[in-house]
């Protein structure tokens, strides 16, 4: 089922002002997969996600996306490089129409030189055709291609939330990471979220969700990771955290006096 | 005998309540009650919407449906200063004390709407919070964590209410806060105030309390004495079981 590791954190360390938001932490992610990231209020997921994709910088510890150090790389090279997260609330071009938030997240023009455009200017211009037809599928797959041309911050939450996954679809990462994706999501909207998740996956991408809402990620994930106070404590199958004591303790808390 | 077992008329009861941000609802139908001089608590995983269904209560955010009664008057959507004179006060997780202002000041302020009795009434409260009666001249904001807390439960005694919501009260303290913050729920307790608090720590708060409603995804989902929901397998079930 699951194929070569994609990701590997190991022994990542992080503190801000004398708390350690992430303590030693270690995980590898298979390509291929569906990862639930999980744990109780401020076990230390956000803060490992934003060292995982250079929105911060650790103490020490290292983070290898395929095979390639991430740690000192900006967000947006980690981002070209095929890894692409998710903020909590939705973070779209606002001023942008709909459809150009989806072409901005292709990172393939994005790549092409001065050169190219000058003297293959007609190519280009066929690539750009074909782009924006398969652009235009992939808005229509959200029920968004009717808006295309709207700025994109007209649209309401859901649409919003639903057009970070166009903007994922079109760029092809190789690790998407959600962060919090059913966040104030309505349960029509949350069907459709988890068929996104499926969809990605079949698309060959490999996804970690951080999610609060356990029944989702039961429903979604292949496999979790479990995190308490700035660590790992559990990896594996969703169904045997109800028999692992540590998890328990972590989610029902100790009462320790 | 009431439905939760305990044999004194509600001060607090909700009913059916369901309310959000504008979005789509984060609690939905839920219901509780609340009785003199006992403990209540809120506890669910994260997301259960534990801390929303006090601001529901507690008139800071709106009630779409279902009903709140307070000493058994309709207290729905009222705004906060309203509930203050039906005898309901709300502790918020954060800024819950005036900094600027010193302990003493921060009381007069919970005792604003009184017309007489404020000198009194705080000596009472100096006497039920033995933290406070030593620091009253220093300012608010040069309180430790639990010291502020505990602030911030005295002045919403002031008025005497019938029932206190608490979002958290222990959150970011110590051990030994967090210990002495739930001594001191106890003793307001004793008094005879209907307690209400949505504490992280389940087993912390369950153990301290008298009466335990388990939420989940913004729905009730289990209730009974809080001593044996501390030991019932089916509230591990909700946190970390099968879902499906």
């Amino acid at each position: 089922m699951s194929g070569e590791v994609l990701l590997e954190v190991a022994d990542l360390t992080k503190s801000f002002g004398g708390v350690v938001a992430v303590d030693h932490c270690s995980m590898t992610v298979r390509e291929g997969t569906v990862v639930g990231l999980i744990g109780p209020n401020g076990a230390g997921k956000s803060s490992l996600i934003d060292l995982v994709t250079g929105f911060e910088h650790p103490d020490s510890g290292s983070v290898r996306f395929d095979g390639a150090e991430l740690i000192g790389l900006r967000p947006d090279v980690i981002s070209r490089m095929g890894l692409i997260r998710t903020f909590q609330t939705p973070r779209e071009w606002r001023d942008l129409s709909v459809i150009d938030n989806v072409r901005v997240g292709r990172s393939k023009l994005a790549r092409e030189s001065l050169f190219r455009s000058l003297v293959f200017a007609g190519s280009m211009r066929r690539d750009e055709a074909v782009e924006t037809s398969e652009i235009r599928q992939i808005l229509k797959d959200y029920r968004l291609d009717d808006l295309r041309n709207d700025r994109a911050i007209n649209l309401s939450g859901g649409q919003k939330r639903l057009l970070e996954f166009a903007r994922i679809t079109a760029a092809r990462p190789r690790l998407t990471i959600l962060d919090e994706p059913m966040g104030g999501v309505n349960p029509v909207l949350g069907e459709r979220i988890g068929e996104a998740i499926r969809d990605l996956k079949r698309a060959g991408s490999t996804v970690i969700v951080v999610e609060h809402n356990l029944p989702f990620i039961e429903k979604t994930c292949d496999e979790v990771v479990v995190m308490d106070v700035g660590t790992v404590i559990a990896e594996g199958d969703f169904h045997d955290l109800r028999d692992n004591a540590r998890v328990v303790d972590a989610y029902l808390g100790n009462d320790d006096e | 005998m009431s439905e939760t077992g305990l044999d004194t008329p509600a001060v607090l009861r909700v009913d059916g309540v369901t309310a959000g941000y504008g979005g789509p609802p984060i609690i939905e139908n839920v219901s509780l009650e609340v009785h003199p001089g006992k403990i209540t608590a809120i506890v669910g995983p994260n997301g259960a919407g534990k801390s929303t269904l006090l601001k529901a209560i507690a008139g800071v955010i709106k009630t779409s449906k279902g009903h709140v009664y307070v000493l058994d008057k309709e207290s729905t959507n009222l705004a906060p200063e309203k509930l203050v004179r039906l005898k309901l006060s709300y502790v918020p997780q954060v800024a819950n004390t005036f900094p600027d202002l010193t302990v003493r000041e921060n009381l007069d302020m919970g005792g604003y709407t009184l017309k007489r009795g404020v000198a009194e009434r705080i000596d009472e409260l100096c006497e039920l919070f033995p933290d406070i009666k030593k620091s009253l001249r220093r300012k608010a904001g040069a309180l430790s964590g639990g010291q502020r807390t505990m602030l911030a439960m005295a002045r919403a005694l002031m008025l005497q209410p019938a029932v206190m919501l608490l979002d958290e009260p222990s959150a970011g303290l110590s051990p030994m806060f967090q210990s002495a913050i739930w001594q001191q729920i106890e003793k307001v307790a004793s008094t005879g105030v209907g307690i209400c608090v949505v504490e992280q720590n389940t087993r912390r708060s369950l153990r301290h309390s008298h009466w335990g409603y388990v939420l989940v995804l913004g729905k009730n989902r289990l209730d009974g004495p809080a001593e044996q929901l501390l030991h019932d397998e089916e509230v591990i079930d909700l946190y970390v079981g099968r879902m499906s």
